[in-house]
């Protein structure tokens, strides 16, 4: 049983590195619309206008 | 006229009146819309190529507003933009506030139509705050296009400016997302060492394991405690600090003292540890928390809402000529010109010309009220009659808007002392408490003084926690999530329990009531039928922007020419080669000669050369679930009343149609926040219903209140619960659902205490293993779970639901 005093802290080192991420992602934003962002996958050309050159 | 049945507008998704038929093609098939204003949406979002928004929307659309492309036009001048926007490289930025932005297929329509136009770096539309952030090249486009391009879609765009105002709210979100991970990754932790430590209790374990877990634990707690909890204790010391016991007090207390003894244990090397409650309560606890903090965001703040209400410019009177100008830089003595269908931007009188204003939201009046000149008019009533001239009398903060605005701060400076009384329950519990704790500890310093602090604080923990932090908030979550998917967001989580004890509820009229907007009630034809009439009197009334021609805004019309409107008496035009004239009868009776016998003077009259033609009445007529709400609540027990800013002509018959024998008219919002104080005053524990922002203060001071999301934005974030879509019928299942989260609380509270008055001196005296005691505490704590999730499901035989109306009718002919 020795070896969870090598594995628990090991564990927590992890949950601190998945900590770390999460609080990144919020910070970066990507909690704040969960809803749109997958709403831009159904346009095949999201930002296409015709324009002169296409002519 | 009776709602029809059959299908809804395939844009708007309201019931189409009979004999109507707007069609419009999408994806190949023919579609059938309610309006003009629908189909050319509809139309629009075909040709843009965005007919896939109504495969995936979840909302129906909104209804497009009348075209206002003056108004979008003034934004694109270099002077008016240039205070609005913001700079990121070579691109301008600004923040949009949309209205009618209602879901995620909504949002991905703005986006993908503003990527279109030329110029546009960049947008970030947001569905769950309604706002939209552009970015777009200055010289390629401007700002009054993006605005025309959104409101083509029939969404309602208001400029918020280069500032982001959510910044805020965007901040307070993130920060309880962080402390919500740290409590749940803490808990999953903390939850699988105690497995182990309750498995090692029964069946033995090496103490120094034991010893190495409860470490671990305490190392992993104490962040927990420390960065997650600090909320609780903040609010503790707050409201200490304020000498009153609030919520946080107890829940503070019992984390906090958990963890003290736990923590003195754990370096002892004996006794029982409590780290796994202090995770799971911060983590539930801050769950309901988050819950309840996006309800309180979606529904919105004041300042915003004042926003949307005066208008951004102003065209100013001076010497060379009129000019647009910031509102903010008008002063006393001004003139500005009121363009119609724009709000007043301060208070003034009509110095030239004559109109009507609309100030249905302001003061509860649902018919425009006739402003001749030297007529006073208030900042944020809208002119609805003809173009005027205004003298400023009062700007910025001595507005009478403000004035409303500033009584909306009053009453919620007023609120504590309901919130102590909310608050007497928890700090009775707390008192018995410590003075059981205290009576535990005096005992144990007779018997043996070296085991008393433990025994009380086993007292204190194993009471604290179950029935305190436990019992309440899971069942107010549970019936907060329940009441969320039904359409009634609770903002603040008090609202419950203040809303099962109500016992007056007090009613606004014009569009909580009534519908708000007027309809038809009935047509008198004189000459030919009454459809003839109709399709005569909406030929002229589409050309007009009054309030009441919206009444006729769905009724299919004849084609009609030469047009005049006359401000405040009526409209005159050409219909089938006839000279029409609608309006007042003084009116018609210049053309149609004196009105006959037995006509009414009241009402809209249309009459032509050869005669009356027919004579329309219009009223406010009540929601078709009203009736059946009122009935059920007095049934709950709930003493209805009406408190109006109207005349009592027009509330005397809505109260006898509802059944509703006391009622008030002509109220101000100060004399409405002094009823409710009065009620208040007399022991009524009062629910306040409203919808505009003369009720925002009446809805600030009462016990519990509820705003209609169909209402003012001023009026939804002074209200405790806002009914999403406007819907009355869900107020009776609001205060059943809340007798229910009462009793949910009340049970789980008496379980949890006769389950420690039974555990507890067991425990005290040693005739409980460590084993039993931990399932029975798990077992506890289980069924207080459990039980309040019973409130997530429906309560028994729903007859409000009943009142809705049915959308699946018969079935289309496509």
């Amino acid at each position: 049983m020795t070896i969870i005093f090598v594995l628990i802290p090991l564990g927590l080192v992890l949950v601190g590195f998945a900590l770390w991420a999460f609080f990144w992602a919020v910070s970066d934003g990507q909690f704040d619309d969960l809803e749109s962002p997958g709403w831009s996958v159904l346009t095949d050309e999201p930002h296409r206008t015709p324009t002169e050159d296409d002519r | 006229m009776s709602e029809a049945g059959g299908t809804p507008c395939f844009h708007c998704g309201e019931p189409l009146l009979p004999g109507i038929r707007f069609a419009v093609t999408i994806d190949g098939c023919e579609q059938t819309v309610c309006c003009i204003g629908c189909r050319a949406a509809a139309e629009l979002i075909r040709e843009a190529g965005l007919g896939d928004y109504y495969r995936y929307r979840s909302a129906p659309g909104p209804r497009p507003v009348a075209d206002e492309d003056d108004l979008w036009s003034t934004y694109d001048r270099p002077e008016v933009q240039r205070p609005l926007l913001g700079q990121d490289g070579e691109h301008s930025v600004v923040n949009l506030l949309i209205e009618g932005l209602r879901c995620a297929a909504c949002s991905w329509l703005i986006g993908q139509r503003l990527a279109q136009l030329p110029g546009v770096a960049r947008s970030n539309v947001n569905p769950a705050t309604a706002r939209a952030q552009v970015a777009f090249d200055p010289a390629r486009t401007s700002l009054g296009t993006l605005l025309r391009a959104i409101a083509a879609l029939g969404y309602r765009p208001h400029v918020l400016g280069a500032a982001d105002t959510l910044a805020v709210a965007t901040r307070e979100r993130r920060a309880a997302l962080k402390r919500l991970a740290v409590a749940g990754f803490g808990m999953m932790q903390v939850m699988m060492i105690a497995v182990a430590l309750y498995v090692g209790a029964v069946d033995g374990m090496d103490p120094v394991i034991r010893e190495y877990l409860r470490i671990i634990s305490l190392v992993v707690t104490t962040p927990v405690l420390v960065y997650a909890g600090r909320p609780f204790f903040a609010g503790a010391y707050h409201s200490l600090r304020a000498h009153q016991v609030g919520m946080d007090v107890p829940v503070a207390l019992a984390i906090g003292l958990a963890w003290i003894a736990s923590a003195w244990n754990t370096l002892a090397g004996r006794g029982e540890v409590y780290y796994d409650s202090v995770v799971m309560f911060i983590f539930l606890l801050l769950l309901g928390r988050y819950v309840e903090m996006l309800a309180r965001h979606r529904a919105g703040s004041t300042g915003e809402a004042l926003l949307r209400l005066v208008p951004a410019t102003a065209l100013k009177l001076g010497t060379g000529g009129r000019e647009r100008v910031p509102v903010a830089t008008l002063s006393i003595g001004d003139r500005v010109l009121v363009p119609v269908g724009e709000c007043f931007p301060a208070d003034g009188v009509v110095e030239h010309g004559t109109t009507e204003a609309d100030e249905a939201l302001l003061t509860g009046e649902s018919l425009p009220v006739a402003k001749p000149e030297g007529a006073s008019v208030i900042a944020g009533a809208v002119n609805t009659g003809a173009p005027i001239d205004v003298l400023l009398t009062a700007v910025g903060q001595s507005t009478v808007l403000a004035g409303i605005v500033r009584l909306l701060e009053r009453a919620q400076t007023e609120r504590p002392r309901l919130a102590r009384l909310a608050d007497r329950a928890a700090s009775w519990f707390v008192s018995r408490l410590l003075i059981g704790a205290a009576i535990v500890c005096a005992a144990w310093l007779l018997i043996d003084p070296s085991r008393a602090f433990e025994a009380t604080l086993a007292v204190l923990v194993v009471s604290c926690p179950c029935a305190l932090s436990l019992a309440t908030p899971t069942a107010l979550t549970a019936a907060t999530a329940c009441l969320a998917r039904h359409g009634l967001l609770v903002t603040r989580s008090d609202a419950l329990e203040a809303l099962a004890t109500a016992d007056t509820v007090v009613f606004d009229k014009t569009g909580t009531l009534t519908v708000g907007r007027p309809q038809l009630t009935a047509v008198e034809a004189l000459l030919g039928t009454p459809q003839s009439a109709l399709e005569i009197a909406a030929a002229l009334e589409h050309r007009s922007e009054h309030p009441l021609s919206q009444a006729f805004e769905r009724v299919p019309a004849a084609a009609a020419g030469s047009v005049s409107v006359h401000p405040g008496q009526g409209i005159e035009g050409r219909v089938r080669g006839t000279v029409y004239r609608i309006g007042t009868s003084a009116f018609v009776a210049a053309i149609a000669g004196s009105r006959p016998a037995g006509v009414r003077d009241r009402g809209v009259h249309l009459g032509s050369r050869d005669g009356w033609t027919a004579r329309f009445e219009l009223g406010d007529t009540v929601r078709p679930a009203a009736r059946a709400v009122v009935r059920e609540l007095s049934d709950l027990g709930l003493r209805p009343l009406i408190a109006s800013g109207d005349h009592a002509e027009a509330v005397e018959p809505v109260a006898r149609a509802l059944g509703i024998d006391r009622w008030y008219a002509r109220l101000l919002p100060a004399d409405k926040l002094s009823l409710v104080g009065s009620l208040r005053d007399a022991g009524a524990r009062v629910l306040a219903v409203g919808d505009g922002i003369n009720d925002a203060p009446t809805l600030r001071a009462a016990s519990v209140s509820l705003a209609l999301g169909t209402g003012s934005d001023l009026a939804q974030a002074s209200a405790d619960l806002v009914a999403l879509g406007g819907d009355l019928a869900t107020l009776p299942l609001a205060v059943r659902t809340a007798r229910r989260t009462v009793a949910v609380v009340r049970q789980n509270l008496v379980w949890a205490a006769a389950y420690n008055l039974v555990a507890v001196p067991f425990a005290a005296f040693g005739l409980v293993p460590p084993w039993l005691a931990a399932v029975g505490m798990s077992a506890s704590s289980l069924l207080v779970v459990l039980n309040a999730l019973r409130l997530t499901r429906l309560p028994r035989a729903p007859r409000a639901l009943a009142a809705v109306p049915q959308l699946s009718g018969p079935a289309a002919a496509a």
